[in-house]
C-alpha cells in the first residue's frame, strides 16, 4: 500500500523519467535520422514536464490574478480575496516562473526542430537515404 | 488538480511516445507525435498551466505535425526501426 | 548501438530514480521551487505593473532578457533553415499547365511559351491532386476568424492565457493553412519570403528598440517604466503598455519565422511547389 502512494503521489516525476528515457534511447539507439528528432522533441517535453511538475501547488490557482469583482464561491484564492485586503497571498497561486521558462522553450523548440528537419531534408538530397547505416557505407565508400 | 485523470494522461502519454519511436512508417510517427502534444496539452491544463497549455497546443499539435509532415513528404516515409 | 542505448537509459533511470525521491513532494506549497522568487513575482505583480497575468508580467517585463533573447534564437532559426536549405532561382525546366475548361494537362518544356496563368489556364504542380472545393472554401472562410483570434489572444495577453508567443503562432498558422488548401505559389504571391523575412527582422527590433528607447530616457534596458512620459501615462501604466509593445514584437517575430521556416520545408527552398 505504502509503495502505490509513493507510486500515485509522485506520479509526475516517473512519468518524466520514462519520457526521458524514451527520448534518449531514440536519440542514441535508432538508425532513422527522422525518429531521432522525433526523440529528441520526446526528450524536451520531459523536461517541460518536469519544470511544470516542480511549480504545481496543492490546493492553488492558475497563475492570474482575480481583478474586479469577485463572485460568489470559488475557491480558496476567491475566498482570500473576498475576505482581507492584503489578498494576494503566494501559497494560493501556482509558480508563474516555470511556466514563463518553459513557454518560451516550447517555441524556441518548435523552432529548433525546424532546422533539425532542414538539415534531415538536406542529407537526403545528397544522399539518397536516411537512415545512418547506409550513409556511414556511403561515406566509406568515398 | 484531479490525480486520477493525471494519472491517464500520464499513460497515455507515454503510450503515445513510445508507440511514436516504435512504428515503421515515418508519416504515423508525426502523426504520432502530434496526437502526444495534444495529450500533453491537456496535462500542463491539468496542472494549472494555462499559458503552457495554450503554446503547446498551438505549437506542439499544429505547426510541429505540419513541418514534420512537410519533411517526411520531401524524404521518405520509410524506415527500418 | 541498441545495447549501449539500452545500458545508457538504464543507468542514467537508476540514478533519476534515486534521486527522485529525494525531491520535495509534488504540489508542496512550500517546496524551495515555491518560495524563493516566485512569491515576489506573485505578489507585486498588480502593484509593479497592472498586469494580472503573471506569466505574462514575467515573460516581458521581469525577465525581459530573457524572451528577448528567445526572440533572437528564434529568428536565428529562421535564417539557419533559409541558409541551409534555399536554392538559388533557377529557370524552371517544365511547367504543367492544366486546361481547366476541359480538364487537359499541359507539359510545357524548355523554351516553350508558357500562357499566362489564368483562370482557363491553370498553373499546377507537378504532383497535382484535384483541389477539393469544400476544403478550400472552408479554409478560405476560417482564415479571417482565426487571425482576429490571434489578434486577441495577443492584445488580450494581459488578462487571460495567451500573449505574442501563442499569438504570433495561431497567425503563422492561418497563413500555413491557406498554403496548404490552396498552393505555395499563390501564398508567396501574396507574402513574399522577403517581407517575411524583413518583418521577423522587425519583430526583433521592436523588441530591442523598445528596451534601448528606455535607455535613451536615462533608466535601465527594459525598464518600461522610463517610457511614462512618451506614453502620457504613469510608471505602473507604462510598464503595462510597455509589456504589450513588445509581446507585439515578439507576435510579429513568431509569426513570420514559421511562415518563412514553413515555406522552406514545405518546398526543399524551391518555394514553387509545396505541400
Amino acid at each position: 500500500m505504502d509503495f502505490l502512494t509513493v507510486l500515485i503521489s509522485r506520479a509526475n516525476y516517473w512519468a518524466y523519467i520514462i519520457l526521458m528515457m524514451v527520448g534518449l534511447y531514440a536519440m542514441i539507439a535508432k538508425n532513422n535520422l527522422v525518429k531521432k528528432i522525433v526523440g529528441m522533441s520526446i526528450f524536451q517535453t520531459a523536461v517541460i514536464l518536469f519544470y511544470v511538475s516542480i511549480g504545481a501547488k496543492q490546493g492553488a490557482t492558475i497563475p492570474i490574478l482575480r481583478h474586479g469583482p469577485v463572485p460568489e464561491g470559488g475557491g480558496i484564492a476567491h475566498a482570500a480575496l473576498r475576505h482581507g485586503t492584503d489578498a494576494v497571498q503566494a501559497v494560493n497561486y501556482i509558480n508563474p516562473l516555470p511556466h514563463v521558462l518553459m513557454l518560451t522553450a516550447i517555441v524556441v523548440g518548435v523552432a529548433t526542430l525546424g532546422v533539425a528537419l532542414a538539415l534531415a531534408i538536406k542529407v537526403y538530397k545528397e544522399y539518397g537515404t536516411l537512415e545512418e547505416n547506409e550513409i556511414n557505407q556511403r561515406l566509406r565508400r568515398g | 488538480m484531479i490525480w486520477q485523470l493525471d494519472l491517464i494522461i500520464l499513460v497515455l502519454v507515454i503510450v503515445c511516445a513510445i508507440a511514436a519511436i516504435n512504428v515503421k512508417d515515418l508519416l504515423s510517427a508525426a502523426i504520432l507525435l502530434g496526437a502526444y502534444s495534444f495529450l500533453l496539452c491537456l496535462l500542463w491544463a491539468i496542472m494549472g498551466a494555462v499559458d503552457v497549455a495554450f503554446t503547446e497546443a498551438t505549437v506542439g499539435a499544429g505547426v510541429s505535425t505540419v513541418f514534420c509532415v512537410s519533411a517526411v513528404f520531401h524524404t521518405t516515409r520509410r524506415t527500418t526501426d | 548501438m541498441k545495447l549501449i542505448g539500452k545500458m545508457t537509459i538504464l543507468l542514467c533511470g537508476i540514478l533519476l530514480i534515486v534521486f527522485a525521491n529525494k525531491f520535495p513532494e509534488f504540489g508542496d506549497p512550500h517546496s524551495p521551487a515555491s518560495t524563493h522568487l516566485s512569491p515576489y513575482y506573485i505578489e507585486h505583480t498588480m502593484a509593479d505593473t497592472a498586469v494580472p497575468n503573471m506569466v505574462t508580467s514575467v515573460l516581458a517585463d521581469y525577465r525581459g532578457y530573457d524572451t528577448m533573447f528567445e526572440t533572437t534564437v528564434i529568428l536565428t532559426a529562421g535564417l539557419a533553415c533559409f541558409f541551409l536549405l534555399r536554392l538559388p532561382e533557377e529557370e524552371e525546366k517544365e511547367i504543367y499547365f492544366r486546361h481547366v475548361p476541359t480538364g487537359v494537362t499541359i507539359r510545357i518544356e524548355e523554351c516553350g511559351a508558357a500562357p499566362e496563368d489564368s483562370d482557363v489556364f491553370q498553373r499546377i504542380d507537378a504532383q497535382w491532386v484535384p483541389r477539393d472545393i469544400i476544403i478550400r472554401s472552408t479554409s478560405r472562410l476560417l482564415m479571417p476568424f482565426i487571425q482576429i483570434f490571434a489578434l486577441y489572444v495577443v492584445a488580450h495577453g494581459h488578462h487571460s492565457p495567451g500573449g505574442g508567443f501563442q499569438g504570433g503562432v495561431i497567425l503563422g498558422a492561418a497563413v500555413i493553412l491557406f498554403a496548404i488548401s490552396h498552393n505555395l505559389r499563390t501564398t508567396v504571391a501574396k507574402i513574399s519570403e522577403t517581407s517575411a523575412a524583413i518583418m521577423s527582422a522587425a519583430g526583433v527590433f521592436i523588441y530591442a528598440g523598445t528596451g534601448a528607447l528606455c535607455v535613451m530616457l536615462g533608466e535601465n534596458f527594459l525598464n518600461y517604466g522610463a517610457l511614462a512620459p512618451l506614453l502620457g501615462t504613469d510608471r505602473v501604466m507604462a510598464r503595462s503598455h510597455g509589456i504589450l509593445i513588445v509581446e507585439i514584437g515578439v507576435a510579429l517575430a513568431v509569426m513570420s519565422v514559421m511562415i518563412w521556416i514553413y515555406y522552406n520545408l514545405s518546398s526543399a527552398g524551391k518555394q514553387d511547389e509545396g505541400l
